[in-house]
């Protein structure tokens, strides 16, 4: 705890840089699989080639592609940018699939009576289907921003600045205080990133959660 | 040469595919090091999921326990356990357990609650014992989901075993940190480059696998993805 308090400051910054690292790919995973799912709607003869290709990114480890991308991008190793593209890519690979899966999810129905009603496909999409995805949009953003806090730590290993260098420095020093310290951090980036989400997505969903009190009951699966 | 040669170099260098430290060896580690993990951990998550998802009781303990596991990093949790109970194969393989737990409970769990109500009364209908049920009707059914979160528990552990080879262990990371100390960034990335291989081929064998020994019924062969599987209990 002494300890903790003492080098309050330093953690703080770690902190502030391990959450930068993991929340731009999460937004730019959405802002980039957003189009992509809505391309490959228009154009399904795309939509194995697309789910196959993040598949197989999806299953490359982290630490290799760490590693791997400042080769592909002409990166220094120890630039951010190798961190945020990696965790990008693991964004992009688990959100078009959500995306995918909540815009089909979206009643048929629905998406006919609003072009009855008048909206243009672009309207329909930013005020009807879009909102109405948005609970899966919810579940897929929680996955990745519980994993991607969790990956960044990884990064501290080819010496990225993070709350992760508490693991390598406590190592080295033999020091498991520094460890605990790290290990509650991150839990608490964690838990704040995740609440984040769910009180976002309640704003801007107000009705799914009637639908979800209302219900029989609540599924575990995404 | 460009760094490119130089590691397609190192990797098809003869002297590092033999000897104590070679190329080989550190995969055969990384291999063993996979299956013990994921041995232990379905040993622990099967029963336990198999239990939840066919009595329904302890959902809720379970789905927030795995969800809070998933936020425990790999990296802590592995120096922690190096500290407190030392160097050996144990306290690292006993780090990635924990993180291989949630996604094949999950899977378990998941995988016998969405089997057909119907088809589970049915069962009863005809007879059957609850472990008749369990064992003949609802895992049988299960298999696909079950085998999906095995799939990603491997993919999973296959990724985080590269991580041990920071703390005492071998497996292909060893070439990533050695690497790493010695400023050697063909080895590094050779390393990278096998590391990221065998989880490609691992996931195209599993995949087989299921394709060959699953259910025939081609509804229930379809596999979950594992960044659809990385998802389940999150909601």
């Amino acid at each position: 705890m002494e300890w903790a308090t003492e080098n309050l400051g330093r953690i703080l910054s770690l902190a502030g840089q391990h959450l930068v690292l993991a929340v731009v790919p999460l937004v730019l995973g959405l802002v980039i699989s957003l189009p992509l799912a809505q391309l490959v709607r228009r154009h399904p003869a795309w939509r194995t080639v697309l789910l196959t290709v993040s598949s197989v990114l999806y299953t490359v480890p982290s630490l290799a592609l760490f590693i791997i991308l400042p080769v592909i991008l002409g990166t220094r190793i120890l630039d951010p940018a190798n961190v945020i593209v990696a965790l990008t890519v693991y964004a992009v690979a688990l959100l078009v699939r959500s995306s995918l899966d909540a815009l089909d999810s979206v009643d048929g129905e629905l998406s006919l009576a609003a072009q009855a009603l008048g909206h243009t496909p672009v309207t329909r999409y930013f005020q009807v289907d879009l909102p109405l995805s948005l609970p899966v949009l919810i579940a897929g953003l929680r996955a990745i921003s519980v994993s991607n806090i969790s990956l960044v730590s990884v990064a501290a290993l080819v010496g990225m600045p993070n709350l992760g260098i508490l693991f390598t420095e406590g190592l080295q020093r033999d020091f498991v205080t520094e460890i605990v310290v790290g290990l509650v951090a991150i839990l608490i980036l964690a838990l704040v990133m995740d609440l984040a989400l769910v009180l976002i997505g309640g704003f801007l969903s107000p009705w799914a959660r009637l639908a979800a009190g209302a219900g029989p009951r609540k599924t575990a699966t995404a | 040469m460009s760094l490119l040669e130089l590691t397609w170099g190192w990797l098809t260098d003869p002297m590092n595919w033999s000897g104590y430290a070679g190329i080989p060896t550190r995969l055969g580690e990384h291999i063993f090091y996979t299956f013990l993990t994921v041995v232990i951990a379905a040993a622990i998550a099967l029963p336990i999921g198999a239990y939840v998802g066919h009595t329904g009781r302890g959902r809720v303990v379970v789905v927030a326990l795995a969800g809070a596991l998933r936020a425990v990093p790999t990296l802590g949790l592995l120096v922690l356990f190096v500290l407190l109970a030392g160097i050996g194969l144990m306290p690292p393989i006993w780090a990635l357990v924990i993180l291989t737990v949630p996604p094949i409970l999950a899977g378990t769990y998941s995988g016998i609650a969405a089997v057909d109500p119907v088809v589970v009364d049915a069962a009863r209908a005809q007879g059957m014992r609850e472990d008749q049920v369990l064992f003949a009707v609802e895992l049988p059914n299960a298999v696909p989901v079950i085998f999906g979160g095995i799939r990603a528990a491997v993919l999973q552990v296959i990724a985080t075993a590269t991580v041990v080879a920071y703390t005492n262990l071998g497996g292909l990371g060893r070439f990533i940190f050695d690497g790493l100390s010695l400023s050697d960034y063909p080895q590094m990335l050779g390393g990278s480059v096998l590391v990221a291989a065998l989880a490609v081929v691992t996931d195209l064998v599993l995949g087989a696998v299921l394709r060959l020994f699953g259910p025939r019924s081609p509804s229930a062969r379809k596999l979950p993805a594992p960044e659809a599987v990385a998802q389940e209990g999150m909601s």
